[in-house]
């Protein structure tokens, strides 16, 4: 009795549970279904034939397969923010109120105005991109590509962000299982009874493969019992791990599998904190591929036609999922398992109305079974033509004796033999083989630690899948040296016969002869290849776009290289074969992103005095990977500028507090420590003494400044080096190569302490007054006992250890005080306590970045990797008197030659006018071109100080030039400036201020 | 790709960084010229096959490796620290 709702869902077949009935909707109708089917099962169930339209000629198309090939059944499924084009019917499950859309059609699906590319069908043909569109080439951008866009295309994406999240994860087995179908089943099995860890994973909802979709015996009891039993038994295993719903999607190096779990793809919408779906590494000792195959269509005219069916797609809707995907239904097929879809289809109550056996000899046997279904049996037969538009109702039929008749049917089931699914065999760049004896390509050399069984390996029995996943399942356990009993005989199958004699194409075919159905690409269009010599098998993929898109040619590729073969007078082998890339299946970027997207794209680190910072009103600014403050503004400060202005003014005329935790901190210890200072840096560090700091450069290897900063003395054998915010990570990286392997000899130890040390500047002519209230009593830091670069240990809030740096990057009397991280907070606090009677300032970023420029220190705009020590004024550091790295290429030629930019101070000559970073300096009247470029100004800051803009930069022989007026030219944004050349220091010449 | 660090075993790929050719050999005091160290900081061969070449475990032990691998297959044939391990 059929569901009075769903017209074709049979009685009493099938593993769909009727007691969950489901609603769903396809173009808006509302439709029903039951939980276990997938969309398109479900869509059978209710008679929709019709599903989508093609690329290209919006031929009206139908479901061909039931699997992941799918090249037809192609909807948007979910809406809004959740919106997903090109998702095939026939993997997505069913679940309650899903909602999905055909693609490609317009304004509807029954009518499509576009399906009258078909009648330009000619300008279409192979290669029409490359021949109609080309003239005049300026048409392209204006008229043939969004023209073409429109009319040819798949779904549409989601406009909105991505409502739901995603995850990474790694796993790690002894064997990695691909695929539950029996094969995999008894791998799994037999690597289980042996006590390795095993993944299984299967891209379906329901393990079982073939079992599902086929009425088969095993041990004299229908198959399902032994699938049952088989499942219980592998998730009774603790070390095994059963992943449903999850796609292994490439093959890596070193035995790494990329897979794809769809999480809560079968849900309407995530539960809260589920991903979406999880993009899994799964590192394996052993994998066995059990993928199973996937099976060929025939090429013949209207083969697209909705109602022309896959054999094996066939079973599996009547069988699985309960549903006739048809009334009355012919066979057409080149070997035996065509016949097992007859029989499956009789038994279901199909009337079948032919058998069309494309070979002659036919086994009396199946003669008898034909006569049981009291349909005639043609042999040596074709179908030439199946018709009917948007659903098949025609069919054309060659007989052996060449005479042609006419019949009436609503489903052709077509069966050509089957393609081992090898395709993550040849990921790792191993070619396919020809195997002649079943007429496809099978896995030639394999990834290392993998076989392949079952169908995957082209034994297509049920019994050769048992045997082979048994067999090499226990073989794989083995070599992860586990020790396997003698194992069970293999279970015993009903009988079943698979040969096969494919046809690669029907001869006199009337209508279009689809090959690949996802391209719409003809029998016509390769002849059209092979004519006009794009012959090789990678020529014709591009000129006919064969095998594109997203089923990648699964179910047409073999099709096409056969009629190629048949068109050249070759052999299949001798042919080409197709190579096959990851994924394997359609994966989702943000799968691949996981938690890396927005915010989340890099991990973000917090300074110790972050949340101080935050409660003052900071405002913060990326740094690499840190957020750092980069001013404070207070309540009626509108600008920025205006800020940073009181900060850099409050600096100067009494005392601030910024943080400097960010900058690399490295522990270098050790007989030899001093020795890896002197071959680091370019100055001197001999006469260096305890408790002195001193600045210092370091270049690369090529002679180009790598970073800079202040190395203190703080023992004999101890130093503590600090680096750029940005280069930390690098820096420490560098003096790991110089100990490891450039100099292993040398007696040293290294430690990023980065993070373990909380450090404040405090600045302003207020500053030693200010510590003074913070530090333990008992230290002196009295000019005299601690003059400009003492570096030494102190103690604060009675007794936590400290180390205190007179260094300076604003010019000013300055120190740092670091303390144990954990403390900085606190000691950010103490600061603004103490400094309170000073009227201590906390600065950031900017009002730092304001005063540096002031005193001419270079920075990131100046060391930006392609400047050289001598470039930045600091030629004299370069000790004479030993190696450093570095020392020998920074002397070549070019990087000592005069006329190289250098640095120099700028002010612009009509001092309300505002600089730029970026601009170019040309001589005065000069045309703005390369050849008059004399260099670009690297930093700029308004000085409040001064009470103008003012410049860094290199420009040609800058030192000789002072005085001298140029252009600072910045066409980008309208710049163009007469600026001064001036000396690169712009405040407190003689340093007077520095040493209080 | 996985890497066998020869103090934390096979790790993932991720953890390492790359530098390049491990045969050069910076020159010492006594041969220090431009052109061998132009040699030194430029020049590489670009072997389809067996390779040494530096990789730093940079999120692990932080020990700089030298890996020999097959540029054409990826496969490795060994990875010994660059600095040798001190013999007791």
């Amino acid at each position: 009795m059929a569901n009075a709702t769903q017209p074709f869902r049979l009685p009493q077949i099938g593993l769909v549970d009727r007691n969950a009935p489901l609603t769903f909707r396809f173009d808006g109708q509302a439709l029903s279904g039951f939980r276990g089917d997938t969309l398109a099962s479900a869509l059978l169930a209710n008679g929709a034939r019709l599903i989508g339209r093609s690329f290209k000629y919006h031929r009206p198309r139908g479901l061909l397969t039931a699997g992941p090939e799918e090249p037809n059944g192609l909807v948007e499924l979910r809406t809004g923010a959740r919106r997903e084009p090109n998702t095939r019917a026939t993997v997505a499950e069913l679940y309650d109120g899903l909602e999905a859309t055909s693609q490609n059609r317009w304004p509807s699906l029954g009518f499509d105005l576009l399906s009258i590319n078909a009648l330009f069908a000619p300008a279409l043909m192979a290669g029409f991109y490359y021949k109609t569109f080309m003239w005049p080439a300026s048409f392209w951008e204006r008229l043939y590509e969004p023209a073409i866009r429109r009319a040819a295309g798949l779904g549409r994406a989601a406009n909105a962000e991505d409502p739901d999240t995603y995850e990474k994860a790694f796993a790690f087995c002894d064997i990695l299982v691909i695929g539950g179908g029996p094969a995999g089943l008894s791998a799994a099995l037999a690597a289980g009874r042996a006590g390795a860890r095993v993944i299984l994973c299967d891209d379906d909802f329901a393990l079982g493969g073939r079992l599902l979709s086929e009425r088969r015996e095993i041990d004299g009891l229908p198959a399902s019992q032994w699938l049952a039993r088989t499942i219980a038994e592998l998730e009774s295993f603790p070390d095994i791990r059963v992943m449903r719903r999850t796609t292994i999607f490439g093959v890596y190096d070193h035995g790494v599998y990329g897979a794809l779990e769809r999480v809560a793809d079968h849900v309407m919408a995530p539960a809260p904190h589920q991903p979406r779906q999880r993009a899994w590494r799964i590192v394996a000792k052993r994998a066995i591929l059990a993928a199973g195959a996937i099976e060929r269509p025939t090429v013949f005219g209207g083969n697209d036609t909705p109602g022309v069916m896959l054999a094996g797609a066939v079973r599996t809707y009547v069988n699985r999922f309960g549903v006739a995907p048809g009334r009355e239904a012919a066979i057409f097929t080149a070997g035996d398992d065509g016949w097992n879809t007859a029989r499956d289809l009789a038994a279901a109550g199909v009337k079948i109305v032919a058998v069309v056996d494309s070979r002659e000899q036919v086994d009396p046997n199946l003669r008898t079974l034909c006569e049981g279904f009291g349909a005639p049996l043609y042999a040596g037969a074709s179908v030439f033509g199946a018709s009917g538009g948007k659903s098949l109702r025609r069919l054309a039929i060659r007989e052996a004796n060449g005479s042609v008749r006419t019949l009436a049917c609503d489903l052709l089931t077509v069966s050509n033999g089957w393609n081992p699914t090898i395709h993550l065999a040849s990921h790792q760049g191993h070619r396919p083989v020809w195997n002649a004896a079943i007429h496809a390509f099978v896995a030639g050399d394999l990834p290392d630690g993998m076989r392949v069984a079952g169908s995957a390996a082209g034994r297509f029995s049920l019994r050769e899948a048992l045997l082979d996943g048994a067999q090499l399942g226990a073989e794989a356990a083995q070599d992860c040296g586990l020790a396997t009993k003698q194992s069970a005989p293999a279970p015993a199958t009903d009988p079943e016969a698979v040969a096969v004699a494919p046809v690669s194409r029907v001869a006199g075919s009337r209508g279009k002869a689809f090959v690949d159905y996802q391209n719409d690409v003809t029998d016509r269009d390769i002849e059209l290849a092979a004519q006009e010599g794009f012959r090789s098998v990678e020529h014709l993929k591009r000129y006919t776009t064969l095998g594109m898109a997203t089923d990648q040619g699964k179910t047409s590729n073999l099709a096409g290289l056969a009629i190629m073969a048949e068109l050249t007078g070759k052999t299949i082998a001798e042919t080409g074969v197709t190579m096959f890339r990851p994924p394997y299946a359609p994966v989702a970027i943000g799968a691949l992103a996981g938690h890396h997207r927005g915010q989340d794209f890099r991990p973000v680190r917090l300074a110790p005095t972050h949340q101080w910072s935050k409660e003052l009103g900071a405002v913060f600014v990326e740094s690499g990977l840190w957020r750092r403050a980069q001013y404070y503004p207070q309540p009626g400060e509108n600008d920025w500028l205006t800020t940073v202005n009181r900060e850099t003014l409050a600096v100067r005329g009494g005392v601030g507090v910024c943080d400097v935790s960010t900058l690399g901190k490295i522990d270098i210890q050790g007989a030899d420590a001093l020795t890896l200072l002197e071959r680091v840096y370019i100055n001197n560090w001999s006469n260096l003494p305890i408790g002195k700091a001193r600045y210092g450069v370091m270049l690369r290897e090529d002679g180009f400044v790598m970073d800079d900063g202040t190395a203190s003395r703080l023992g004999e054998t101890h130093f503590l080096m600090t680096t750029t915010t940005a280069n930390a990570v690098k820096i420490m990286q560098h003096l790991e190569f110089c100990l490891q392997v450039l100099w292993p000899t040398l007696d040293v130890q290294i430690a990023s302490v980065s993070e373990q040390w909380a450090q404040m500047a405090i600045a302003g002519p207020r500053s030693r007054d200010l510590l003074r209230a913070v530090i333990d009593e008992e230290h002196d830091i009295s000019d005299d006992a601690f003059p400009y670069l003492a570096a030494r240990m102190v103690s604060v809030g009675g007794g936590v250890e400290a180390r205190l740096f007179r260094v300076s990057f604003s010019g000013e009397r300055a120190y740092e005080l670091a303390v144990p991280a954990g403390y900085g907070d606190a000691l950010a606090r103490a600061l603004m306590a103490a400094g309170r009677p000073f009227g201590v300032t906390p600065y950031g970023l900017e009002a730092m970045g304001v005063m540096r420029i002031e005193k001419g220190h270079v920075a990131g705009g100046e060391l930006n990797g392609q400047t050289t020590a001598r470039d930045l004024g600091l030629a004299r550091m370069m000790s004479g008197r030993k190696d450093f790295i570095g020392r020998v290429m920074a002397g070549r030629p070019a990087l000592v030659e005069p006329d190289r930019p250098i640095l120099a101070g700028f002010k612009p000559v009509d001092r309300a006018q505002r600089l730029r970073a970026g601009a170019h300096f040309l001589g005065l009247g000069r045309s703005a071109d390369l050849d008059n470029d004399e260099g670009y100004m690297t930093s700029v800051a308004y000085s409040p100080n001064l009470g103008h803009w003012i410049g860094l930069g290199l420009i040609k022989r800058g030192a000789e030039r002072i005085g001298e007026r140029v252009r600072a030219y910045d066409p980008v944004r309208n710049g163009d400036v007469e600026v001064e050349i001036c000396n690169a220091l712009f405040l407190d010449v003689e340093g007077a201020r520095l040493r209080g | 790709m996985r890497l066998p660090c020869p103090h934390c075993g096979t790790r993932d790929v991720q953890e390492f960084t790359y530098l390049g050719d491990a045969n050069v050999k910076r020159p010492g005091a006594d041969e220090m010229s431009e052109a061998a160290m132009t040699r030194y900081v430029y020049e590489r061969d670009n072997p389809a096959g067996r390779q040494r070449e530096y990789w730093h475990h940079s999120s692990g032990c932080h020990a700089w490796i030298v890996v020999t691998r097959d540029t054409r297959t990826h496969r490795i044939e060994s990875a010994e620290p660059a600095k040798p391990l001190v013999q007791s």
